[in-house]
């Protein structure tokens, strides 16, 4: 169980792909304008990156090792296909919103790190859990960042208008850049906060214990 | 000749991939550090979105077209830039190692690069916003494609620029490295977002 945990404390915080790797930066900058198309692409992402995850680890064994890097890209390719046929059927709002990005999912570089950083050494449990929290680490970050950009960008939520109020330039790719660069600085600056925080409880824990044994 | 201008125009300064699209950032901010290897970079990938828009765009016109398996395009654009960087990459391992050793590490970077499927998508896409009422062509197409990766290169080269001086002042902790960076490119957005007031 702490196996799980672990891996899906990494997705979230630790080797959160948006934040700490810094990859798929292309959509996130070119999507955030907006929390629906923000949000709309991670959880796309999500469903990708599970598959994808499950299926290249149950042919780990199968692949040859030359000629892996084809074949992981064939079965995103395969998945990205699919996805863009269900979304234009299904949901065309979404569809539209997303526009050239929903096809350049193909070479975003979460999901070949993830098939190959990951999912062809792991088994298909670890690999689903994996794909999951990572795609939702990916998911969150876009969404806050997009609330973000959309909220004193063009003063609206999820499209609905709010405040009269905006700062078009966050909108524009400028305020991606912006806003996406100050939040990784938060981020780190946050989680590196609270990581000395707990080290520096455990360390004053472990003392007061030897005190104790000594005593 | 009017479109040959709005070509050129767009894919360079208005549409520029990098500031206005935000295709390609990966290299972007991976290999911007030294201008030396920000050129090589710009200079590559430029050369495969040109021969990646010249085998492409024929393909899917006169061959998926009419078979009807236009659905099929992001797995045939994938293959055919995956081995056609791999071709290149031996082809100048071969005839200059001069060159190879300048550009052969950025090669296979490229295979995973936005900018290259990207064009080869927007080609086949709806370009009228661009074009105008001209019809969209192979000529076209691959004009396009150069003045978008030379669009790419010039953003490249001025980023480097910008973060070579950067390396001589000392920025917070917090913020050194990618966060640093992407404000530095903010700047060159708002710079670049200029362009669409004047044309």
């Amino acid at each position: 169980m702490n196996k799980y945990k672990k891996i899906t404390l990494d997705g979230l915080i630790f080797q959160n792909p948006t934040f700490m790797l810094v990859l798929g930066t292309c959509p996130t900058l070119g999507l955030i304008n907006s929390a629906f198309s923000s949000m709309g692409m991670g959880l796309t992402v999500l469903v990708i990156l599970t598959l994808s995850n499950v299926l290249i680890s149950l042919l780990r064994k199968v692949i040859p090792n030359e000629v892996r890097i084809p074949c992981y890209i064939v079965i995103i390719a395969t998945l990205v296909t699919f996805a863009r046929m269900f979304l234009e059927k299904f949901l065309p709002d979404l569809y539209d919103s997303l526009g050239g990005f929903l096809a350049l999912i193909v070479v975003n570089c979460i999901i070949l790190g993830r098939a190959e950083a990951f999912a062809n050494k792991h088994n298909v449990a670890e690999a689903a859990v994996d794909g999951i929290s990572q795609g939702l680490g990916f998911t969150l970050a876009l969404t806050v960042m997009g609330i973000i950009c959309e909220f004193f960008g063009k003063g609206s939520l999820f499209g609905y208008a709010i405040m009269d109020f905006k700062i078009a330039m966050l909108a524009t790719p400028a305020g991606a850049f912006l806003v996406y660069g100050i939040s990784i600085a938060v981020f780190v600056y946050v989680v590196d906060g609270v990581q000395r925080m707990l080290r520096v409880k455990a360390n004053k824990l472990a003392r007061e214990n030897m005190l104790k044994e000594a005593a | 000749m009017g479109t040959f201008i709005a070509i050129v125009l767009a894919a360079v300064l208005t549409n520029n991939f990098i500031t206005a699209k935000t295709y390609g950032i990966c290299p972007f901010l991976g290999v911007s550090k030294k201008t030396s290897s920000a050129a090589g970079m710009g200079i590559a990938v430029t050369l495969v979105m040109v021969l990646a828009t010249l085998v492409t765009y024929p393909i899917y016109m006169y061959v998926m077209v009419p078979l009807k398996i236009e659905f099929l395009e992001i797995i045939f654009f994938i293959f055919i830039i995956a081995s056609l960087v791999q071709m290149l990459e031996k082809i100048i391992q071969k005839v200059s190692p001069t060159l190879y050793g300048a550009m052969g590490i950025y090669l296979p970077l490229i295979t995973t690069n936005c900018a290259v499927l990207g064009v080869t998508e927007l080609v086949i896409g709806d370009m009228s916003a661009i074009i105008g009422t001209a019809s969209m062509n192979i000529g076209w197409a691959v004009l396009y494609a150069l003045f978008a990766g030379l669009g790419f290169t010039l953003v490249m080269i001025i980023m480097s620029g910008m973060r070579e001086k950067l390396n001589y002042y000392k920025t917070p902790k917090a913020l050194a490295g990618f966060p640093i960076a992407m404000v530095t490119a903010c700047f060159i957005c708002m710079a670049f977002m200029v362009f669409t007031y004047i044309v």
